[in-house]
């Protein structure tokens, strides 16, 4: 009967998963041909690449709040590096490489990979503290990144590359140009990222985290996640697991920041503030955590609704916060939770003897 | 002597962070939540008092008394709406809605009170400032009662929850909800009584903290929230004199910082230290160590 | 299991949001010239959002008064962020904007200006004031100084008028505007010999106590201080001064401008600063006593500042230019932006506002006006 159940929870979950790439593959298809056409809105094209950047972002942020079960209030803070590392990097390769896919799929890799860098350093506090104790460090990390940003001057001219805290530090050549200039952030991006683009890395990562989830390393995360000693008196090493997670979470954020970045001629570090990591955080929240599917529909549509708001004018953050808070009473409320297991009790009936199924959903979640 | 004044002016910044700390602290000691709206409900209270004071004319101690009992309502009111369907949810559906009501309080003070900035009126400058070492270094009234005040509600909030019995039945729901009420407690009534307790404190810390800092805007609260709520978890989250020691270290390092080391880099080297002080001691300065049920 | 409820719900918002992308918006006057407005109406930069929608309507209002030529404005909000910015592009674009007036901030107005130079839309900013707006772009134009030549601006006049032996600058180190202006004026005040002994900043979110920086300005003995930061910040800085006892000369920029307009304010804080403005709401020419007495009576005097009044000067320069073009509601935006861009950048086109008189354009898009400073004195600003 086990052996039973755990493969009927495989098959399930191989369902839910290929129900998943679908659902992308089908929304890019649809999108992609609606915008071929001229179809849609100039609203809804430009949010196109924004987000499959939020869907990124969101899903590896899943992954550490839900899959590895640590609040982590910095997570724009990746996506900054990523930002930054990729919109230089593309100025520096813009010679070098003109096919602009190609240039962009280097930047998202260096963006990524220093993200990733970077994240190891933060993994030292992530081992040792939990719960609200790590939020706020990594809320902390989230600023301290931020502020280095702020002040960071970055130029290049024919010695090379330069660093430094001010304009008049790098000492450029007469032949230079000024790439990352402080709070002004980094102007005349060419605007290389496409949906197709961001499409892919939503199916690199969809393809790395539900694999991830799926796998010998993601059961054991799971294990820590519901119980660490547990999980940890059965050989699980929990320091392998959580760096695995974070840093594959932090290299996907990377990522995405390059490909949000490269969709604006300019950016500013004030966008990666505080805020920009809450916001993220809702849609892993909202859309279940855990739950990768929901992440993806609720980055997708949270990013729209305060358009959608526009004709309220005056009102429209006040409905966006109303929204917001009733969206999280309605999911949560007890009854319709209730409802809704009934509802699958009924479904799974003629299958599987009720209890069983009860037992299936709590596994499930 | 400008060690001395930049220890006095980061004593004067932090102990505005203390005193919304020691709300933040409050209310997730017991009813373990991070109450992100918290800063939100300072704004608010900074707001009630600037109309009592400005359009009703009213004195400092009534205007900041009805200010805390707006803020108060307000507590009630948001907590009956918005986090009592929440309680058997998981924390982070909380802390969400928690997110949502600050946008909420946000966007509404936008509309009620508008964009431009309010200069909130002087409500403490009646008050003399101590001179020592023959007038050169000077400790100005706000800061003195700024302090005061802190040190009263650290030490009101510390006799509450020791000696009375709402106050142990607190302690109680904190420890273990479950047990609390087999033992006949009324867990919900206990966390909404937390709620208008942690209101009220945030309308004096919203008074506090615009006499100091004399301008009003909706955006006011968020800022000082996420600062007191970093010297709240420095100080060990939950703690009541955590709080109050957390907030005036956070402000004095600030200061210190912006004097000593470099302006640019404040805030980074600020949360900086915090990461180092957490490393070494992960539960905050005064936190309880977590125990590990086997 | 509510997930999927949640995803259900979810879906219908989706779709709601394709056809709401489709179908068209609010009902417009087909007769008049659609210009697109973009700006910050919440968040914490909300009031200068405010202040340049509010200005640009009053001016709107009194020429679809006038008769002949009718403008419509559509303002949208962008938090005064950049990717907010170009999603209230975009729905501008839907809605079928003609030319563009904004935005208000520089961080959403540089990503903006990246589009409409490829979309060929012709812009006006009220008030983004960096050079990177109009660089690289012929279609973007400012009605405000752009901050390096504000900074040199400055430093003229303080080594002009010997405003100080000593001068520190202070600065907010998060903000592009604040570190723009303050770093030109560094470098000009070093060509010009002027000492500058302080450099003290602060960054951006916690711009409340300047304790330290004042004190590191007094310890150097500066007897000037330069104070290219927002009127909100500064009236804080002030109120610290004076608790200090530190009175050297106070030195702002156009964006101190509004600091008398604070609910609350106490004037004699503000008492001999003196500022950079392009306005002054105490002038006594008729146009600016209209404005500002139609100002108040819309919208109260809370946000009647400079901004206003960039944004009433703004809409003026673009319904001239729109005149002597011969431009209708039926012009495409392609065209209108040519044949706008030739004439602003033309040397007979000058517009008198009320930020300036005989107001041009040079062919970086970067505004020639004679800046003025003002003292304030008993409350109000006497022009120097």
């Amino acid at each position: 009967m086990a052996e039973k159940m755990k493969k009927l929870n495989l098959k399930k979950a191989l369902k839910g998963n290929i129900a998943t790439y679908l659902m992308v593959i089908v929304a890019y298809v649809v999108l992609f041909a609606l915008q071929n056409l001229g179809l849609l809105s100039y609203s809804l094209a430009g949010f196109l690449v924004p987000i499959c950047a939020y869907i990124v972002m969101a899903v590896s942020l899943n992954l550490t709040v839900g899959i590895m079960g640590e609040l982590s209030l910095g997570h724009a803070g990746f996506m900054s590096i990523g930002a930054y590392t990729g919109a230089v990097a593309s100025a520096l390769l813009a010679d070098l490489i003109p096919i602009a896919p190609l240039r962009l799929a280097i930047c998202m890799v260096v963006g990524g990979v220093l993200a990733g860098l970077v994240s190891l350093i933060v993994v030292v506090p992530v081992l040792r503290l939990r719960g609200d104790y790590l939020a706020i460090v990594t809320l902390a990390f989230g600023e301290i990144i931020r502020n280095i940003m702020q002040c960071l001057y970055v130029g290049k001219d024919s010695s090379g590359v330069h660093f430094g805290m001010s304009e008049s530090a790098l000492d450029l050549a007469a032949d230079g140009q000024m790439i990352v200039r402080g709070p002004m952030g980094v102007v005349g991006i060419q605007k290389i990222s496409t949906l197709t683009m961001g499409f892919i890395l939503v199916m690199i990562t969809l393809v790395v985290v539900l694999n991830l989830i799926r796998s010998r390393q993601g059961r054991a995360i799971m294990a820590m996640r519901d119980n660490r000693i547990a999980a940890e008196s059965i050989g699980i090493s929990i320091p392998k697991y959580k760096i695995m997670a974070f840093v594959t979470s932090a290299v996907l954020a990377g990522a995405a920041g390059t490909l949000y970045v490269m969709n604006f001629s300019s950016i500013i570090a004030k966008k990666f503030d505080f805020n920009t990591s809450i916001l993220i955080l809702v849609f892993v929240v909202l859309g279940g955590m855990g739950n990768i599917r929901g992440s993806i529909i609720a980055a997708a549509t949270l990013t729209i609704l305060p358009e959608l708001l526009r004709e309220y004018a005056d009102y429209r953050m006040l409905v966006y916060a109303i929204v917001l808070i009733l969206v999280m009473l309605v999911t949560n409320n007890p009854k319709i939770k209730a409802m809704m297991v009934k509802f699958r009790e009924e479904k799974l009936a003629p299958r599987l003897p009720k209890k069983k199924a009860k037992e299936g959903d709590a596994n499930g979640k | 002597m400008s060690f001395l004044t930049n220890l006095i002016n980061g004593l004067s910044l932090g102990s505005v962070y203390a005193i919304i700390a020691l709300g933040y602290t409050m209310v997730y000691g017991i009813a373990k939540m991070l109450n992100f709206a918290h800063g939100d409900v300072i704004m608010i209270g900074g707001y009630v008092c600037f109309c009592s004071v400005m359009y009703l004319g009213l004195g400092t101690l009534p205007s900041i008394l009805i200010a805390v009992v707006a803020c108060t309502l307000l507590g009630i009111l948001v907590e009956r709406l918005a986090y009592k369907p929440l309680r058997q949810a998981p924390s982070l559906a909380v802390l969400i809605t928690a997110i949502g009501v600050s946008y909420f309080l946000q966007n509404a003070a936008l509309l009620i009170w508008g964009s431009a900035g309010k200069v909130f009126p002087s409500l403490l400058d009646g008050i003399p400032p101590l001179k020592l070492f023959d007038g050169d270094l000077s400790i100005s009234g706000k800061v003195i009662v700024n302090i005061l005040v802190c040190l009263i509600t650290m030490t009101a909030l510390t006799l509450f929850t020791g000696k009375t019995r709402v106050g142990k039945a607190m302690r109680a729901v904190s420890e273990d909800k479950g047990a609390a009420q087999l033992m006949g407690i009324n867990v919900d009534g206990t966390i909404s009584l937390t709620f208008a307790i942690g209101s009220g404190l945030a309308a004096i810390a919203g008074v506090l903290l615009c006499s100091t800092y004399p301008m009003l805007m909706p955006t006011t609260g968020s800022m000082p929230g996420i600062k007191a709520f970093t010297a709240a978890v420095f100080g060990g989250i939950g703690s009541i004199p955590g709080a109050l020691l957390g907030g005036l270290l956070l402000g004095v390092l600030e200061i210190f910082c912006n004097a000593y080391i470099s302006q640019e880099l404040s805030n980074a080297i600020v949360f900086g230290v915090l990461i180092i002080v957490l490393l070494v001691r992960p539960t905050g300065l005064l936190g309880k160590p977590i125990r590990e049920k086997v | 299991m509510n997930k999927k409820v949640f995803a259900i719900i979810m879906a219908a918002t989706m779709m709601l949001a394709c056809l709401a992308g489709c179908g068209s918006k609010a009902p417009s006057n087909t007769a008049a010239i659609k210009i697109g407005g973009i700006g910050p109406l919440t968040g914490g930069a909300a009031t200068y959002g405010i202040a340049t929608k509010n200005g640009a309507q009053v001016a709107v209002d009194e020429i679809n008064a006038k008769g002949g030529l009718q403008l419509e404005l559509n303002f949208q909000d962008d938090e005064a962020d950049g990717e907010k910015g170009v999603n209230a592009y975009n729905n501008l674009k839907g809605w079928g904007m003609q030319i563009l007036y904004g935005c208000t901030t520089t961080g959403s107005c540089v990503a903006v200006a990246g589009e409409t130079a490829s979309d060929r839309y012709f812009q006006l900013t009220p008030s983004a004031s960096s050079s990177d707006v109009t660089a690289g772009k012929n279609n973007v134009f400012q009605m405000c100084f752009t901050d390096p030549n504000q900074g040199i601006a400055a430093a003229d006049y303080v080594a002009a008028n010997n405003l100080g032996e000593k001068i520190a600058v202070l600065y907010n180190n998060g903000d592009a505007y604040s570190t723009g202006i303050a770093m030109a004026f560094i470098d000009r005040a070093k060509e010009l010999n002027l000492d500058v002994v302080a450099q003290v900043t602060f960054p951006d979110d916690s711009n409340t106590d300047f304790t330290t920086q004042l004190n590191e300005a007094k310890s150097a003995g500066a007897d000037m201080m330069f104070l290219p930061i927002y009127y909100t910040p500064a009236s804080l800085m002030l109120a610290q001064a004076k608790d200090m006892g530190y009175a050297p000369t106070f030195f702002g920029a156009d964006g101190m401008d509004g600091i008398l307009s604070l609910d609350g304010f106490d004037a004699s804080l503000a008492e001999g600063l003196m500022l950079m403005t392009p306005f002054n709401p105490t002038a006594t020419d008729e146009r600016t006593q209209n404005f500002v007495k139609t100002y108040t009576e819309k919208y109260g005097a809370e946000t009647l500042n400079q901004f206003a009044a960039d944004g009433y000067d703004c809409i003026y320069a673009i319904y001239d230019a729109c005149v002597k073009n011969g431009i209708t509601a039926e012009s495409k935006p392609e065209e209108i932006c040519e044949k706008l861009i030739a004439t602003f950048t033309s040397a007979d086109f000058k517009i008198d506002g009320l930020t300036g008189t005989g107001m041009g354009w040079t062919t970086l898009g970067e505004v020639s006006k004679t800046p003025m400073v003002v003292e304030i004195s008993g409350g109000a600003y006497i022009t120097k």
